[in-house]
């Protein structure tokens, strides 16, 4: 057997985009790591847990634990825990650090309160993106910017070249570890694992600092899968105890030790974009659905000039829901065509939807294709196979 | 837990065959196979009465990330086809020996299936790969 999945990014854990070969060797195994991968604080937690490791952007990650299905089920019903610690976190502090930052984001940034995050794309000159980011406003004068692993070199780049002679600026992702607390049980189990008062009523992108199970945490009510949840961020040094605490609170939940195969599958479900997929450095966020993260009134930032020209110009093509109407799994790289058969776009991310029963994806195509009910096509191995434009997101969580 | 059958025979691609008949095999995936691929969720696989050659793709097989190709451990022609792996792909991960069977095949050279290899040299071939 071969191993004929189209890398990319957490669709088929070997990603090209963070420098791992995919797996194209006959037999399921990924092509051999030829790179040093580095682990997580918690890398033996997993491995005694019975999680499967891959190398994801750098990292041996777990891709999963019992299951993919198994997984994702129990973040949709009871709560599932998961180590992001791969992410970057980059903190800016100083008088500047909240201007520094909002140059670079086409989100607003000076306005945040202490104690308020925010979901943002960070854009070159030309208007396309280089990694979206969800910056916390931790104090006055210090802000952390937390991007994607497979993004990490480059945005630390980035920013250490903002701050420059601006203000202060420290990479913390060695030194920090992230988990992340998602589902309908979230809140609860965090309660009894001891988290302060205040972090257990934080509304959504909001964030407090505290105590969790014994140590010192910054908990903020974000998260990537469509439920609500926490992301939870301590020293390295503090992860396992965290963890343990965690999981033990959870055990009377249902929680569930949650791999980045489920990751993959709920934020899909949920529509939100993964870098190196949805969005990259050849799309804007106009035609990615990420239109609502700019602040064109907000003043002047990178990008912006670009972004004017793109809006007056208007979008020639847009990101897409479909849903599979024959048998078959659209995926990531998958040519989508019109009635002629002509290819029009390509699939962007593509799985079964464990939530739904069915199998869903993202693509880009011409905006007069791009209206809900329209028929299209997607080429799978050499046959086209018929789907629709659906309404997004594919699923949304019942406000309790 | 991954198991070997002492009575099948397998592939480096991660197939078993089970000799049935004189000239009948029925072929499907190793719980190797399995473990790795995770839940099963499509597979494509040839109707009765075509023909296939060993070693070369017969079909296709999905999990929630990957798509995998299969590969035939004999040549010969699909006598009979696993049709409940349509509405129900988790038997593969389920079973992989009983229920989760693919096709069986006809032989036109029962002379191949000697040449695979027995559990033991499959286990043997396994540790060389993780």
């Amino acid at each position: 057997m071969t191993d004929v999945s189209d890398c990319c990014g957490a669709s088929s854990f070997s990603c090209t985009r963070c420098g791992v070969a995919p797996g194209r060797e006959r037999g399921y195994v990924p092509a051999a790591v030829t790179e040093e991968l580095k682990n997580t604080p918690l890398v033996e937690e997993h491995r005694a847990l019975g999680a499967r490791l891959v190398p994801f952007a750098g990292y041996h990650m777990p891709v999963q634990y019992a299951g993919v299905k198994k997984e994702h089920q129990a973040v949709r019903e009871r709560a599932g825990i998961f180590d992001v610690s791969h992410m970057g976190e980059l903190v800016l502090s100083g008088e500047h650090a909240l201007a520094v930052v909002d140059y670079q984001v086409t989100n607003r940034v000076s306005s945040l309160d202490v104690g308020q995050a925010v979901y943002t794309v960070c854009l070159n000159d030309e208007g396309t993106i280089l990694d979206d980011l969800i910056i916390y406003r931790l104090a006055d004068e210090e802000v952390m910017v937390v991007c994607n692993a497979s993004n990490h070199g480059k945005i630390a780049k980035h920013f250490a070249a903002a701050a420059e002679e601006h203000c202060e600026f420290d990479d913390r992702t060695e030194t920090t570890a992230l988990l992340a607390l998602q589902g309908p049980r979230a809140l609860a189990i965090l309660k009894d694992a001891g988290a302060d008062a205040s972090l257990l009523d934080l509304g959504f992108f909001r964030l407090g600092q505290g105590q969790v199970g014994g140590v010192q945490a910054i908990v903020a009510r974000t998260g990537y899968t469509g439920e609500d949840g926490v992301e939870i961020f301590c020293a390295a040094t503090d992860a396992v105890t965290l963890f343990r605490a965690l999981v033990a609170a959870g055990e009377a939940h249902g929680l569930a030790p949650t791999g980045l195969g489920a990751r993959d599958t709920l934020r899909l479900e949920a529509r939100l974009s993964l870098y190196g997929n949805e969005i990259d450095e050849t799309t804007n966020p106009y035609e990615a659905g990420l239109g609502w993260t700019v602040k064109l009134k907000k003043g002047d930032f990178r990008g912006r000039d670009a972004l004017v020209a793109i809006k007056e110009a208007g979008v020639s093509r847009k990101l897409v829901g479909f849903e599979m109407t024959a048998r078959g799994i659209g995926r990531h790289g998958y040519p989508i065509l019109d009635a002629a058969g002509t290819k029009v776009g390509e699939v962007t991310s593509g799985s079964p939807a464990p939530t739904l029963g069915k199998n869903i994806g993202l693509g880009y195509v011409p905006l007069e294709m791009s209206a809900i009910g329209t028929d299209i096509g997607i080429e799978i191995r050499g046959k086209t196979v018929t789907a629709v434009v659906v309404k997004t997101p594919f699923y949304k969580r019942s406000e309790s | 837990m991954a198991h070997y059958p002492s009575e099948l025979k397998y592939t480096k691609d991660h197939e078993w065959a089970r000799v049935e008949d004189d000239d009948v095999v029925r072929i499907g995936i190793t719980s190797y196979a399995v473990e790795h691929l995770g839940d099963v969720t499509l597979i494509d696989l040839p109707s009765v009465g075509t023909d296939i050659q060993a070693q070369e793709r017969f079909g296709d097989i999905e999990s929630v990330k990957t798509v995998s190709e299969l590969f035939s451990p004999v040549s010969g022609e699909v006598v009979e086809v696993n049709e409940d792996l349509e509405s129900s792909p988790e038997d593969v991960n389920e079973g992989p020996y009983e229920k989760g069977w693919l096709v069986a095949i006809k032989m036109s050279d029962p002379g191949e299936v000697a040449r695979l290899m027995d559990a033991a040299a499959y286990e043997e071939f396994l540790t060389s790969l993780d």
